[in-house]
């Protein structure tokens, strides 16, 4: 047993880290999410050189073959600078998908192009009353002839600005909130009878509300009726990645908030030598520890397909809000007035850990999950 | 023990309740709803304090002679009450709640006459320069200096986290007069026009996304020696003073009543799975948790408001009010941005609230960010339960 990198996964975390060094400065950081879909095309262009877009897909479609551990490392790097490249919503969302269910000719035809950084995606799951259940959709699919045509909308779609290429959950059969009936299609973002609303995430990084008004789908990814497997199995290891940029940015925000207390000078000494701010700044560090071992524990069980991996995977998400509220919380509080500016990166933190706890569901819906897992193995 | 109001409290209760229903027309009503995250709150908030003062309510608190009303405890708890209920604001703090009872207490008759009436017809808007850069929590360590010449003082320095600076006439500061001796001695009170040659003001921006910080800095400010308060060296007896001013509504009792309420109705309307928010075990928990807090604190104040009414000094329980008050308001923002879910991190810009698919959020979630200063301004949690810790509990 060991929790170390391989000396790839390394040199994948020293690259990452190298970028967010030289490209993430805070200041740099508001000048690329002020872009056009609140990210930068020349650092997408680095990625995709840096082999970093190759990471989990087959080596077939150009890929690197990786696991959730390359992808935990390059994710936490991420939280650590506040990028804002979408990687999740294109090579962890929209990739994972097609390469989970996609035929091989859409596979041959779409990956590479996600690997050379020509192609953005997004996944369209939300809609307005959803909530946290991926289940609940509206959305409809009916068949035309040989086509299926989509008709509905889907909500905080990440990506949805920028997205080439969209895949869309909707309901090819059953009821509002049924798991059967679900299917997963791929639709052209520029195709006829598609309309997006375009906004920003408290962080900069952009969404979109995304109409589909007759839409003709390209393809149908996986079975009629698998969409709501597919969905399943790329979320949980999307959760993963999620949590990981989330201890990412945890691990910064406490570095952030304990050099502050070892420099601000209040009462004629550092306010780090208050036992007020001693003991939480202990608790934050413990937060934060907590995240990390239930992260691995969760990279582990997926990784070796365990059958704890569900019940681990609920519990670092759940961790993932707590923690996140904890140290963010505290982020600010200890930081006084200038942790309410924009001056610092205190409040991007909070932001980042904030959205983080929404996505796939928040702490209290994971907390209720992981009751419900554990009550019904008994 | 008794907390039934007389029969005279009662009538005086529906008068309140009556006069707000009145005065705040739908028109109003709207432009004051989350009125503390609003670009127009200086317009809004105008209107509305003019209206109040048309009525004698401006300041009830505020000694009869200097246009303030000879109420009972219970009467100034109903009206807060009331207040809350309609969903209309306390006045802006700075003029009203802050300065006055300073001037009113401690200045000459001149500074009576020149500035309350201002006051109470929002003429005059105010802005409260206490903090600086390096003198936060360790207030008495402010170094902004007035140098005495002639008649004038000769102002140079910084002031910080000046809130509302950019709308303000007047700005009360605590200056350094004297370096010599106890940090806490050198200190002055003075009352300074911003429209002084030399006295600028700076936006600082925030992460709620609304602008209510500012730096105001001072270059050879000419101020004349009759603005100062009191004596000179005195400001930090003054301004100690005047904290206690700020107990009558610091805990915000009826406004967080008032926001309770209506979280409870946004959860109720937000389905999850099937059911509502509402019938969920662990949300339901947690706004039962902030409830029964929020009830025990309304009884804190009552106390609190009882044994000032009979003349004593507020008892050791008042210092809780601003800590607990604070505690349950973030709370509350708190358990409003979990309602609204992925939507409470999405940032609305010029979009409909149809567009964005939610009504709420925007405003959820620029209070709650706003929020998060309550535990630091007006002595942050730390600095409250370190006085606590000392002077109540003798620590
Ligand atoms: C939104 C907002 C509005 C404000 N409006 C005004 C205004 O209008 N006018 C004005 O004059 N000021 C205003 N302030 C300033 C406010 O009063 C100060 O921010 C506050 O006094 C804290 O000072 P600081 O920011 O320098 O934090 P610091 O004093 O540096 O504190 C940093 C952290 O250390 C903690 N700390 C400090 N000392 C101790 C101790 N002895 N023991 C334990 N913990 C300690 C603090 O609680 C805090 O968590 C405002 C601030 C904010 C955020
Ligand atoms: C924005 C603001 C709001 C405030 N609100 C209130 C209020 O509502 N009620 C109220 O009673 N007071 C309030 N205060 C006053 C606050 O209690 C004092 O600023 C603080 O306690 C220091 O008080 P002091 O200088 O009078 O000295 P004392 O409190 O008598 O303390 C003596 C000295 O001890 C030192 N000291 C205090 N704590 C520590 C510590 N943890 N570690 C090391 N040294 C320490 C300081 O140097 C201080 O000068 C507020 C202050 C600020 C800045």
């Amino acid at each position: 047993m060991n929790f170390n990198l391989t000396e790839e996964q390394t040199m994948i975390q020293d690259s990452v880290a190298r970028f967010v060094q030289d490209n993430y400065a805070f200041d740099q950081r508001n000048a690329t999410v002020a872009l056009e879909h609140g990210f930068s095309l020349d650092h997408w262009q680095q990625f995709a050189e840096l082999g970093w877009l190759s990471i989990p897909f087959a080596e077939a479609h150009g890929g690197f073959d990786g696991g959730p551990v390359d992808t935990m490392v390059i994710m936490q790097e991420f939280g650590r600078g506040l990028v804002s490249e979408p990687f999740l919503p294109t090579v962890l969302l929209f990739g994972g998908l097609l390469k989970a269910g996609a035929s091989e000719d859409v596979k041959n035809a779409l990956i590479p192009q996600i690997v050379a950084g020509e192609l953005q995606g997004a996944f369209a799951f939300l809609e307005r009353q959803s909530r946290y259940i991926i289940s609940d959709v509206r959305t409809r699919a009916r068949r035309d002839g040989v086509n299926w045509v989509i008709n509905g909308e889907k909500v905080v779609v990440l990506n949805g600005g920028a997205a080439q290429k969209l895949l869309v959950l909707a309901r090819s059969s059953g009821e509002q909130s049924d798991e059967n009936g679900l299917s997963l299609f791929l639709v052209d973002a520029f195709a006829e009878g598609v309309a997006s609303t375009g906004y920003r995430l408290t962080d900069g990084r952009e969404a979109a509300n995304i109409t589909f008004n007759n839409v003709t789908a390209e393809a149908v990814i996986g079975g009629l009726g698998e969409g709501y497997g597919l969905t399943s199995t790329v979320v949980d290891h999307a959760l993963l990645a999620v949590a990981a940029d989330a201890l990412g940015a945890m691990e910064s925000l406490n570095a952030r908030t304990l050099e502050y207390l070892k420099t601000r000078k209040q009462f004629g000494t550092h306010i780090g030598s208050f036992q007020a701010l001693q003991h939480r700044m202990v608790d934050m560090f413990a937060a934060c520890e907590n995240t990390k071992s239930l992260l691995y524990r969760a990279v582990c069980a997926m990784d070796a397909g365990d059958e704890d991996a569900r019940r681990s995977l609920l519990a670092l998400k759940f961790m993932v809000g707590k923690a996140g509220r904890k140290i963010g919380g505290e982020g600010i509080q200890m930081h006084g007035g200038m942790g309410m500016t924009e001056e610092l990166p205190v409040g991007s933190y909070v932001k980042r850990l904030m959205i983080a706890n929404t996505l796939f569901g928040d702490a209290d819906h994971q907390q209720q999950r992981f009751s419900a897992l554990v009550s019904e193995a008994g | 023990m008794d907390t039934r109001f007389t029969d005279e409290e009662l009538a005086f209760q529906t008068e309140v309740r009556q006069f707000f229903a009145d005065t705040l027309d739908e028109e109003l009503r709207g432009r004051l709803e989350g009125v503390e995250a609003s670009p127009n709150l200086k317009e809004a908030m105008l209107d509305y304090q003019r209206r109040l003062n048309a009525k004698g309510w401006m300041a009830p608190g505020w000694p009869v002679e200097y246009g303030g009303q000879d109420w009972s405890m219970s009467q100034h708890f109903i009206f807060n009450a009331e207040r809350g209920k309609a969903g209309a604001p306390a006045p802006i703090p700075f003029g009203v709640t802050m300065v006055a009872p300073v001037i009113y207490t401690y200045g000459t008759k001149e500074q009576k006459e020149r500035f309350l009436p201002r006051i109470l017809n929002s003429d005059d808007w105010w802005c409260q320069g206490y903090s600086e850069s390096g003198a936060g929590s360790d207030l008495a360590s402010l170094q902004c200096k007035a140098q005495r010449e002639g008649d004038e003082y000769v102002v140079n320095g910084s002031k910080i986290w000046t809130s509302f600076a950019q709308a303000a006439d007047w700005i009360f500061c605590l200056v350094r007069t004297d370096n010599s001796g106890r940090k806490q001695d050198g200190i002055s009170f003075l009352l300074i026009d911003m429209t002084t040659p030399g006295v600028t003001v700076s936006p600082i921006e925030t992460i709620d996304g609304i602008y209510h910080l500012n730096e105001v800095h001072f270059d050879n400010a000419r101020v004349p020696v009759d603005n100062r308060i009191g004596e000179e060296g005195k400001g930090w007896t003054y301004a100690k003073s005047l904290l206690v001013y700020e107990r009558l509504s610091i805990a915000e009792v009826a406004e967080s009543k008032r926001n309770l309420a209506q979280l409870r109705e946004l959860a109720r309307a937000e389905v999850n799975g099937g059911h509502s928010l509402l019938d969920d075990a662990v949300f339901a928990r947690r706004l039962a948790e902030v409830e029964i807090d929020l009830m025990a604190l309304e009884f804190t104040e009552l106390r609190v408001l009882a044994s000032a009414a009979e003349g004593g000094v507020p008892g050791p329980e008042s210092s809780l009010l601003k800590l607990q008050g604070t505690t349950i308001q973030q709370t509350i923002q708190e358990l409003r941005m979990d309602v609204a879910g992925y939507y409470s991190q999405t940032l609305q810009g010029n979009l409909s609230a149809s567009q964005l698919g939610h009504d709420f959020a925007d405003i959820a979630q620029k209070l709650y960010f706003r929020g998060r200063a309550s535990s630091i301004y007006g002595g942050s949690d730390e600095v409250q339960k370190n006085v606590t810790a000392k002077h109540v509990l003798g620590l």
